[in-house]
């Protein structure tokens, strides 16, 4: 590989082949998906001993599991005998594995259980080299990630400062925990890296989304007036970044005793008559908001405002997307369907914004096709409000690409280490 | 249609609809759609109409799932504005689409209404691309004083469960 990776990279601006070069698309998988912590799964999808979800780590097909004792493994999806692949299911219980093809099966943790007419082999088979590939695994208040490398930092360490930004979002919880509720998946023919970019980028959002703004009432158009608040962009480290655009809705904990929105009464209503008391039922419907913020962590999750956007490259030129709705574990009915509903309002395939969103980012790919020699701006940003991001970090207000330029050094880093 | 068990109606009562004209109002439908004149297709549906999209295969109840669309009317009037209002780059303009639909099962008749089945395929192109998207359909129909109306519209796509492009135009 002749290409010099950090002339593509400048403080302020990235260069077009990052979009349409196929061999940094190819080297990308090797240096940043095989070498640092990736999202593979939220704690709910394996609620139980011997439940899984089949994800994946860059471009290869991995199953997470639970097993019997409640550790988390995440599996290569590839049988060691000759390669098929083991699961196709989405999520589901399992105490056993098995192969389709020859009948190996595999323990929960991916032990080699059996191997069918074992004589064969001979005394030539050793069953205990030859369990599934198992990558490190580590959660972080419900975050399952992976990662190919044993000797990273651990994950507490690599998360850093966007800790405290996770803990915030769990908070729509409403104090029951926070539950994966369903998925949208999509794709746009584009590169990974511009799904990247749009969760930090608040300036587009009255342009592209003016049509989800239209079809709100008065007092939540207000509310996601996101240029016209004071929030702001703040660089996490690592390539992560959060991006407030509502100020007051950073800490659900806060401003519980504020009128409850018009949109939210009749949700309220309805918790009221379930028997919730007064405190909860404020609680439960602000959690029901959202939060007023999108963490970006690097390379391909974000928990944006009141979903998981999870990235997938697919090609150079194919991405695939996955929102994933979260309510309250065990939380009232009434109020996990309004979750629901506000989700498929702006998210997914038919929603309000989403496809909005995807065709802006195919038009960023077709554009890139001409101008190899042009570069792509992220250099918009003033200074970010006085006091509002933690001393010592890069900030900007909240239209500013300061995300974005975050993502694009830890991308640097990576792919010069 | 004597293959259903067609209630003995009351004079005053509305009979449910023929299968025959079940079928043409579902296809004067898909043509509206496909002609973007979504101003007449509002109008087709019943007060407590609901339009659902879902995201699994074989849901009983969609309310408490996560689905692509579930629309009442509000969210039907919403959508379509948005759609008309050429602020949307999805849908300004939309893909170009052709769609048919057919294999009609007839589920059930009651009352005023009648149930039916059907395999919808529809061909979009825009962007110098043709995709194709097919799903099972299933139609409630009542006829009503002021003629046939859409009660219940489930489009389950047979890839409901996976990865869809964006969709800007109403299924």
């Amino acid at each position: 590989m002749s290409t010099d990776f950090a002339t593509l990279v400048q403080d302020d601006r990235v260069l077009t082949p990052m979009y349409t070069d196929e061999s940094i698309f190819e080297e990308e998988m090797e240096r940043i998906f095989k070498n640092t912590w990736v999202w593979v799964a939220h704690a709910s999808d394996l609620p139980t001993g011997n439940t899984f979800k089949t994800s994946y780590v860059g471009r290869e097909r991995v199953i997470v599991t639970r097993d019997k004792q409640g550790k988390i493994h995440t599996l290569l999806n590839r049988c060691r005998h000759r390669a098929a692949t083991i699961c196709e299911k989405r999520k589901g219980k399992a105490s056993v594995f098995v192969c389709p093809y020859h009948g190996w099966s595999y323990d929960v943790d991916g032990g080699l259980r059996k191997v069918p007419h074992l004589a064969g082999y001979g005394e030539g088979l050793d069953q205990a080299e030859l369990g599934l590939v198992s990558l490190r695994t580590e959660e972080y208040n419900g975050m399952i990630f992976a990662t190919y490398r044993d000797d990273i930092e651990p994950l507490f360490d690599f998360l850093g400062s966007a800790r405290k930004w996770i803990d915030l979002f769990m908070k729509q919880g409403g104090g029951y925990g926070v539950k994966t509720l369903g998925e949208h998946r999509f794709r746009f023919p584009g590169n990974w890296k511009i799904q990247l970019e749009n969760t930090t980028d608040a300036y587009h959002f009255p342009i592209v989304h003016k049509t989800f703004l239209d079809s709100l009432d008065a007092e939540s158009e207000n509310v996601f007036d996101v240029l016209g608040q004071g929030g702001w962009v703040e660089d996490l480290g690592n390539g992560h970044s959060v991006m407030v655009m509502i100020p007051s809705l950073i800490d659900l904990d806060d401003n519980l005793d504020a009128p409850i929105p018009e949109r939210f009464k009749e949700l309220a209503a309805e918790l009221v008559a379930e028997g919730l008391p007064d405190d909860q039922v404020r609680k439960v419907v602000r959690a029901v908001g959202g939060s007023g913020f999108n963490l970006n962590l690097f390379p391909n999750v974000a928990c944006s405002m009141a979903f998981f956007r999870v990235l997938r490259p697919v090609e150079v030129d194919e991405t695939e997307i996955t929102h994933v709705a979260i309510g309250m574990d065990g939380g009232p009915v009434p109020a996990n369907r309004m979750r629901l509903r506000l989700h498929e309002h702006f998210q997914g395939p038919m929603g309000f914004g989403t496809p909005d969103d995807a065709e802006g980012w195919e038009r960023v790919q077709r554009g890139a096709n001409a101008g190899e020699d042009l570069w792509i701006m992220v250099n918009r940003g003033v200074d970010a409000p006085e006091g509002v991001a933690a001393p010592g970090h890069n900030a900007g207000d909240v239209s500013a690409e300061t995300g974005m330029r975050a993502a694009y050094q830890m991308w640097k880093r990576m792919m010069t280490a | 249609m004597s293959t259903l068990a067609e209630p003995l109606s009351p004079a005053e009562a509305i009979a449910a609809p023929s299968l025959q004209d079940a079928i043409q109002f579902v296809w004067a439908e898909a043509d509206i759609l496909d002609r973007l004149d979504y101003k007449a297709w509002l109008p087709l549906w019943t007060a407590d109409g609901r339009y659902v999209i879902p995201t699994e295969r074989g849901l009983a109840a969609y309310d408490d799932s996560l689905n692509i669309v579930n629309d009442g009317a509000e969210m039907r009037q919403a959508r379509v504005k948005r759609l008309l209002s050429g602020f949307s780059m999805s849908s300004a303009p939309p893909a170009r689409t052709v769609r048919t639909v057919s294999r009609f099962v007839p589920v059930t008749v009651d009352g005023n209404a009648i149930t039916l089945r059907a395999a919808m395929i529809l061909v979009e192109y825009k962007y110098e691309r043709m995709r194709t998207l097919a799903g099972d359909v299933v139609y409630r129909i009542v006829a009503t004083r002021d003629g046939l109306r859409l009660d219940q519209k489930i489009v389950t796509l047979v890839n409901c469960d996976d990865y869809q492009h964006g969709i800007g135009y109403l299924l």
